[in-house]
């Protein structure tokens, strides 16, 4: 049995879930798909910054366009630790391609021209 | 002097909303930031789940910010960044003094002036910590702002005192960058922060949360040290015998944001003490007639997207007010907070404005499952509104039509708590 509480609505359900991927105390159908996905495969949109070469900030924030796998994150990070950029940047400009060959892009959230 | 029709103090989500809905072709209008770019807060706001209410899309903080900004993009406006207003009076018009590297001080005038000047964090000294006073306590949101910005991790061992959103993201944040963090104390039995947060920046990376807890000693001669949380009582007493002892060298703190608008002083306007914002009327007009505020400066808003909406609306009056005059009469109706309700905006209404109906911001003082919101006025029940997963962290809104009014006495609301 593993516990969980539900994110997909400001109800929260605690829900419980057994070894046969059988959910309980789920108040509606949305909170077994989500129990289901986080105990297969739990992803997570990713966002943090990356080194820039700029006048006005020494940091620039990015994101993973999609959700990425968890387990992946802190691979994610360390491979962030050694991006640096020059502005100018903008947002949408890819920092990292197909990362982790999941076909997801890692992008820059920020515009800085100088 | 350079005189504008309209100066909007703060460059932020609301200055740029306000900007939006003041702007016509033949108005002048300034816009200052203290900043080197607008944006304000979101854009040391990285993470994502921005927008879903006004852009119907999640999006990062600083991409929210931009979208504000293109919007203005084209505006034939003057914008003053990296300057800084250092005095504010009034006569029959607004004078600002400002102060920027280029050009040194100088005053600028104006007939309407729009606050947006956000909020700030409480600190150490607002909430009597006891303990020694070592380097490395800080408000959480000035962390975030050394890491997304600047590029300094504050510490290594970080403990955080305070579960709403900020302190939350900030675990989660420290905790990506290599940080160790060793848990989060709240003094109240829940948390202020979203069911989202709590799964996603606590539980994905193993944090405790202590609920019902405080911090009751610090020690640390140049660095901080060690802490101790205690559990506390209904009455938020520490209880003897729960000590906990954390080696850290970190505390950040998530312990609420006050409206930042100590600049407006000298103009004497009546502020709440509910909000400690400034006292408006549906035209978010202050007492002083021609200053608007909107935004964080004006109540905390937990929703970037509410305060877009609120700030749109405070330009389009400030717009109003400089094309067509005074925008209201002298006897204005007072709205209060009533049962479990810690505040109602607008503070004040002008029944003979030709609105025909009133949005009501407001937060309850407690947690409910179900609960039912009611408009009194004098003793008439006006309106009665059934609300779900009502929190003090969560703004809830009112529409009051003004048809249902049945005579010029005070406003209240109140809540009653179902489940």
């Amino acid at each position: 049995m593993k516990e969980m509480i539900c994110i997909v609505c400001p109800v929260g359900c605690h829900m419980t879930i057994d070894s046969n991927m059988n959910v309980f105390n789920n108040k509606c159908k949305r909170g077994e798909v989500y129990a289901k996905k986080e105990l297969t495969n739990p992803t997570r949109v990713v966002t943090s910054t990356v080194r820039i070469e700029s006048n006005l900030q020494r940091r620039v924030p990015v994101k993973t366009l999609e959700p990425i796998p968890k387990e992946k994150i802190f691979d994610l990070m360390a491979l962030l630790q050694d991006v640096t950029l020059k502005a100018p940047v903008h947002r949408g400009d890819v920092v990292l391609k197909n990362v982790f060959d999941t076909g997801i892009d890692v992008v820059c959230t920020m515009q800085l021209e100088e | 002097m350079k005189t504008y029709d309209i100066i909007i103090v703060g460059g932020g989500a609301a200055g740029v909303a306000a900007l939006h809905s003041a702007y016509e072709d033949g108005l002048k209008i300034a816009l200052i930031e203290r900043e080197k770019t607008l944006g304000g807060i979101l854009k040391q706001c990285i993470h994502n789940g921005f927008g879903v209410h006004h852009y119907k899309e999640e999006l990062t903080g600083p991409e929210y910010a931009q979208r504000g900004i293109e919007a203005i993009a084209g505006y034939d406006i003057d914008v003053y960044t990296h300057s800084t207003v250092t005095d504010i009076r009034k006569k029959k018009a607004f004078t600002l003094t400002l102060m920027n590297q280029d050009e040194g001080e100088f005053q600028l005038t104006a007939t309407a002036v729009i606050m947006s000047t956000g909020c700030y964090e409480r600190t150490r000294g607002q909430i009597q910590i006891p303990g020694e006073r070592p380097a490395g306590i800080m408000p959480a949101g000035s962390a975030q702002r050394y890491l997304n910005i600047d590029g300094y991790l504050v510490g290594k061992k970080v403990f955080i005192l305070g579960s709403g959103d900020i302190g939350l993201i900030m675990a989660r944040r420290m905790r990506l960058e290599g940080a160790e963090v060793l848990g989060v104390a709240e003094l109240m039995p829940y948390s202020n922060g979203l069911t989202r947060n709590i799964v996603q920046c606590l539980h994905d990376f193993d944090i405790p949360l202590f609920l019902s807890h405080t911090i009751t000693n610090i020690k640390g001669k140049k660095r901080l040290e060690q802490i101790t949380i205690s559990q506390v009582d209904e009455r938020f007493v520490p209880i003897a015998g729960t000590e906990k002892h954390f080696d850290v060298d970190t505390l950040l703190l998530s312990v609420g944001l006050v409206p930042d608008i100590k600049m407006f002083d000298s103009l004497n306007m009546d502020i709440s003490p509910l909000t400690k914002g400034a006292v408006v009327d549906q035209y978010f007009q202050t007492s002083v007639e021609g200053l608007f505020a909107c935004g964080n400066s004006l109540h905390v808003h937990d929703l970037v997207d509410f305060v877009t909406q609120e700030s749109e609306q405070a330009g389009a009056y400030a717009k109003a007010y400089v094309k067509h005059g005074s925008l209201r009469q002298k006897k204005l109706t007072s709205v209060m907070p009533g049962d479990r309700v810690r505040y109602v905006l607008p503070q004040k209404l002008d029944l003979t404005g030709d609105q025909e109906s009133w949005r009501f911001a407001l937060r309850a003082t407690e947690n409910a499952q179900q609960g039912i919101f009611r408009v009194f006025q004098g003793d008439h029940l006006i309106l009665e509104k059934k609300a779900r997963f009502i929190a003090p962290a969560e703004m809830e809104h009112l529409e009051v039509r003004k048809d249902l009014l049945v005579s010029n006495e005070p406003l209240k609301v109140s809540l009653e708590v179902i489940a």
